[in-house]
């Protein structure tokens, strides 16, 4: 069975490419615009990654990255940050909502895909 | 019409380089003409078509071609030639002119269609200043085929003329 | 796998257009004394989308402008730095270069260089004029660099001790994962040091106890193996020790804590316990330092969707149409089962079944008809900047207000409402609004209100343009009319027909053209736009009190409600919003008045008789006495007039169908419909027809309904 992403940004385009990248290579893919929404999801089925954009309206990515830490399905699964070159700080306040670590923005579908696989076995 | 003529609508045979195009044609008052075939969409029997107001007498009106709609010229009224009736033969032909990005449907109503003709670029002689039926500006040349002459029609040339909206455009 | 970006170019742009409009409207709305948090949140997330999805789709430009424009924002939303009305200038005048430059890299061309250039060096020197205590935060990407320090003699591989936090597991890091990708780099031998295991009972299967040292035989970069620990570098312990070929004294160790210092000190040959395959070395480029050529150029040769416009619609809406689809073909299939083998007991099943065919397509045109429609806000937002900036040049005070821009309209509508509407906003903040102090000597409060809104009235939308200026000279408007040969002194016309005549070409009062409008080519082209929508507008002034224009518009542009009616055998639609009735006429209701033809007698007016085979040239109508055939009374654009026909036919919905795809133009006739029959009926276009009859009328004069 095709291990499963929730990918979480509140730009259409970036989940699109995201989205378009990953299924490319085989995983299964399920995409949410906000916390918020991502959250209903993963309470409802269980993915093997999420990955997050953090600024979002409703419920930014480090809040989300902590209440999912919080659910018992979620407590080991690699969660990654997208976040942009100058975020020292974010990547820090990620890390200790839980986050496993970040893929730093701008990337290519190349570089996505190496990270994951990485985290995916 | 000489047996070559005889090709099916589909027929691949004169595909090659060097072989010429192919052409549609038709008879009009008893003379043969002839359109290029890549331009016909269709051929249809008549079935009546809707008046426009205040146009001239050749547009016999437009007519439902799969929910679009297309308007529809007697050739010999536009040609001014006698008017014919219309019988169960009486055919129209569906052409599509124009250019990339501006492509228009037409039909032509004519007395009857004939064969598909073969004819190389330099079998199509310039049309003569005797006084044809057709004006000069509407034919693209001549051609023979057997004893037969067949005039080529300039779609283009003839769907961008005035006369398709207005009487005093007319041969 | 190369992924052809472009794909995902369209969406950019419209999200990013969408983006720029969230951060106008944002600034424009930003009160400087009281900053809601939550509003420039959303400015920042908007330039900040716009920055990493440029960097992303490779439009380098427009990332590196954003990113100043980011980076101001991020300070006032931390509070560090104040919102002045200056920085909020710069800002706005930003927010237009962006959209230049999105708009050139949507084309395919080159925004104005120079304009670039002052605009990102303005937003640079607001941002040093920092009040702010520290300056703009560090750009400089947080390389987890391990420090270190190297022998001159080059390593020959690494010595890595790995101990990971008890916690770590839960950070979603795996220690197999660190290792494999070690493994990766070469040749690694792992030991695994099981020393801190506790007894089975006191496991805690969450935690981690077990660390390893990690023999790598290559000699790759000692920033390879940081990057691999990037994540976990503050979850775990480690050290990286270089191993130096025969005969050297291994280096300092870095980043070893004193715990560690035991561990390196072992300098045991390895036992490997596990050996690690190693698959070519792969080499790795840190994600901090990428500079990869991914410029990759907009796509050559015009707009993304060049010719094809897009709507973004809602996902709900799809599977809700695919399921009426899915109704529909159901419906279709059992009445084709039916129609295989008919008798006619099967009868009502076929009725029913023909019923449902009727009530599933009529689901499925109103939703897909839905689809269309957009909120007019669409078309309302340029208008909170347009009137801040012409009433700033004029040097009025100018208030708008808006209200109903939740209204759905049609798509097309929404593209071709917005320059009339622009003309007539512009016409009351220019013409409409007095100077402050006019205003002041009427008795007015100093700031004059334009009122914009929309609402769906009966099956139309209403717009309605609203101002409490100084109104429409009427004396003024008249004289001109009259100057013009528009109309005869002595008629007596109500405000309502003097005021239609500014729509006549050409017409226009004011005592100088402004280059904001007033020259005289607007209200009738306005009017025009308006018609070819299938719409109407009218006008309705007050002298000293100001002007309401209202503009109706239908719901919907492919469908019309029709009236159909025949004449002399040919079937025309007369769109049912034109007629106000239908009447027979009895001949003493006639009259023939000098220069109109004839007329007749609806309550206290006399309209003028349009007979539909003269005007369309319909050789045998079977009616030519007023009493054998029917007068539709219809308005459009003010007059009045009655359509003589043979009979009335039905009343349907039609679809519009255009005549100009294969044809042309006819006067008199706006479009086509298929009937029933798969025959063709012509949609009459009442203000052609009316000026059609015209033309035919005994003396040329513009048809006004005159009182009895």
């Amino acid at each position: 069975m095709a291990a499963s992403i929730l990918a979480v940004d509140d730009s259409a385009s970036m989940r699109q490419m995201v989205s378009f990248t990953l299924k490319g290579a085989g995983y299964d893919v399920v995409e949410a615009s906000d916390g918020v929404e991502a959250l209903n999801i993963a309470k409802t089925r269980a993915v093997n990654l999420v990955i997050t954009d953090v600024n979002m309206p409703n419920m930014d990515g480090i809040s989300l990255i902590k209440e999912l830490r919080a659910l018992p399905g979620y407590r080991f699964t690699p969660l990654l940050m997208l976040t942009t070159e100058s975020g020292v700080d974010k990547k820090q306040q990620g890390k200790a909502a839980g986050a496993t670590g970040w893929i730093v923005k701008p990337f290519n579908p190349d570089q996505l895909l190496k990270t994951v696989s990485k985290v995916i076995s | 019409m000489s047996e070559c003529a005889n090709m099916g609508l589909l027929s691949q045979d004169h595909e090659e380089e060097g072989q010429g195009s192919q052409y549609l044609t038709f008879k009009l008052a008893g003379e043969y003409y002839g359109v290029g075939i890549l331009q016909v969409q269709e051929i249809r029997g008549w079935e009546a078509a809707t008046r426009l107001p205040n146009t001239p007498p050749h547009l016999k009106g437009v007519v439902n071609l799969r929910g679009n709609i297309v308007p529809v010229y007697d050739l010999r009224s536009w040609f001014g030639m006698p008017a014919a009736e219309y019988t169960k033969e009486t055919v129209v032909i569906i052409v599509r002119v124009g250019h990339e990005g501006e492509r228009r449907s037409m039909g032509m109503v004519v007395d009857e269609v004939s064969d598909v003709l073969v004819a190389k670029d330099d079998q199509v002689s310039a049309t003569p200043s005797f006084n044809a039926a057709v004006p000069t500006e509407f034919l693209q040349g001549l051609v023979s085929d057997g004893d037969d002459m067949v005039m080529l029609l300039d779609l283009n040339s003839l769907a961008g003329s005035s006369a398709t909206h207005h009487a005093e455009g007319m041969a | 796998m190369s992924i052809d970006m472009a794909q995902f170019h369209q969406v950019f742009f419209e999200e990013s257009f969408e983006g720029l409009d969230v951060m106008e409207n944002g600034l424009l709305n930003m009160d400087p004394g009281e900053i809601d948090p939550e509003e420039i949140n959303s400015i920042f997330r908007a330039a900040h989308s716009i920055k990493g999805g440029s960097g992303t789709f490779g439009f380098t430009n427009v990332s590196e402008f954003t990113h100043v424009m980011e980076t101001l924002l991020d300070e006032m939303r931390d509070g560090r730095r104040p919102v002045t009305g200056e920085a909020v200038n710069v800002l706005l005048a930003s927010v237009d270069v962006l959209r230049e430059m999105l708009t050139a890299a949507q084309d395919g061309g080159e925004p104005d260089e120079e304009r670039v250039k002052e605009q990102h060096a303005e937003l640079t020197r607001v941002l040093a004029n920092a009040d702010a205590p520290d300056g703009p935060a560090a750009d400089a990407g947080h390389a987890a660099v391990a420090g270190g320090e190297f022998t001159q003699v080059e390593p020959v591989g690494w010595k890595i001790v790995f101990r990971p936090h008890q916690h770590l597991l839960r950070t979603g890091n795996d220690p197999l994962r660190i290792i494999r990708e070690l493994g990766e780099l070469g040749e690694l031998a792992v030991i695994c040091d099981t020393s801190e295991l506790p007894p089975l009972n006191d496991l805690e299967p969450e935690d981690s106890y077990l660390s390893w040292e990690l023999h790598l035989n290559e000699p790759v970069a000692k920033e390879e193996i940081d990057e691999i620990f990037e994540w976990i570098e503050d979850d775990c312990d480690f050290a990286v020790i270089p191993l130096l070929p025969e005969g050297y004294e291994s280096a300092t160790p870095t980043t070893a804590t004193a715990e560690q210092a035991a561990v390196v000190a072992d300098e045991a040959p390895p036992a490997p316990a596990l050996k690690v395959l190693d698959p070519p070395p792969e080499r790795r480029v840190s994600e901090d330092r990428r500079k990869e050529d991914e410029r990759r150029k907009p796509s050559p040769g015009g707009k993304s969707g060049a010719g094809g416009s897009s709507i973004r619609v809602d996902t709900g809406k799809i599977d809700s149409l695919i399921n009426m689809v899915g109704e529909l073909v159901i419906t279709q299939s059992m009445l084709g089962m039916l129609g295989e083998e008919f008798s006619m007991d099967k009868l009502a099943r076929l009725r029913e079944g023909l019923g449902q065919l009727e009530r599933h397509t009529r689901e499925l045109q109103e939703s897909v008809m839905q689809i269309r429609m957009l909120p007019i806000s669409f078309t309302f937002s340029r208008f909170p900047r347009l009137v801040h900036d012409l009433s700033n040049k004029l040097g009025k005070k100018i208030e708008l207000e808006m209200s109903g821009e939740n209204t759905e309209v049609d798509k097309t509508v929404i593209e071709k409402i917005g320059d009339p509407l622009v003309h007539l906003v512009r016409n009351s903040v220019d013409h409409g609004i007095e100077m402050p102090h006019e205003r002041v000597a009427a008795g007015k409060p100093e700031t004059g209100t334009v009122r914009l809104s929309a609402e769906h009235r009966g099956g139309n939308i209403v717009i309605e343009i609203t101002d409490d200026g100084k109104g429409l000279a009427r004396d003024r408007i008249l004289q001109k009319g009259i100057q013009r040969g528009l109309v005869r002194e002595e008629e007596n016309l109500s405000d309502k027909q003097i005021f239609e005549l500014i729509f006549q070409p050409g017409f226009s009062t004011a005592e100088q053209v402004s280059d904001v409008s007033g020259r005289g080519v607007g209200m009738d082209v306005v009017r025009r736009n308006i018609n070819e929508l299938g719409g109407s507008i009218e006008i309705d002034s007050e002298q000293g009190r100001g002007s309401t224009i209202t503009i109706r518009l239908p719901l919907t542009l492919a469908i019309l409600d029709g009236q159909s009616i025949c004449v002399g055998g040919e079937i025309y639609i007369v769109p049912l919003a034109s007629i106000i009735e239908s009447i027979q006429v009895r001949k003493d209701m006639l009259r023939r008045v000098a220069g109109k033809g004839e007329t007749f007698k609806l309550r206290d007016e006399y309209l003028p008789i349009v007979r539909m085979n003269e005007v369309f040239g319909i050789e045998e109508p079977k009616a030519t006495e007023i009493e054998d055939g029917i007068v539709v009374v219809v308005e459009a654009g003010g007059s009045k007039c009655g359509l003589f026909v043979d009979d009335l036919l039905g009343q349907q919905q039609v679809v519009i169908k255009s005549l100009e795809a294969n044809f042309g133009r006819v006067e008199g006739i706006s479009g086509a419909t298929i009937l029933g029959d798969g025959s063709v009926a012509l949609i009459m276009d009442i203000p052609g027809v009316i000026r059609l009859s015209r033309s035919n009328a005994p003396v040329s004069h513009p048809e006004m309904s005159m009182t009895a």
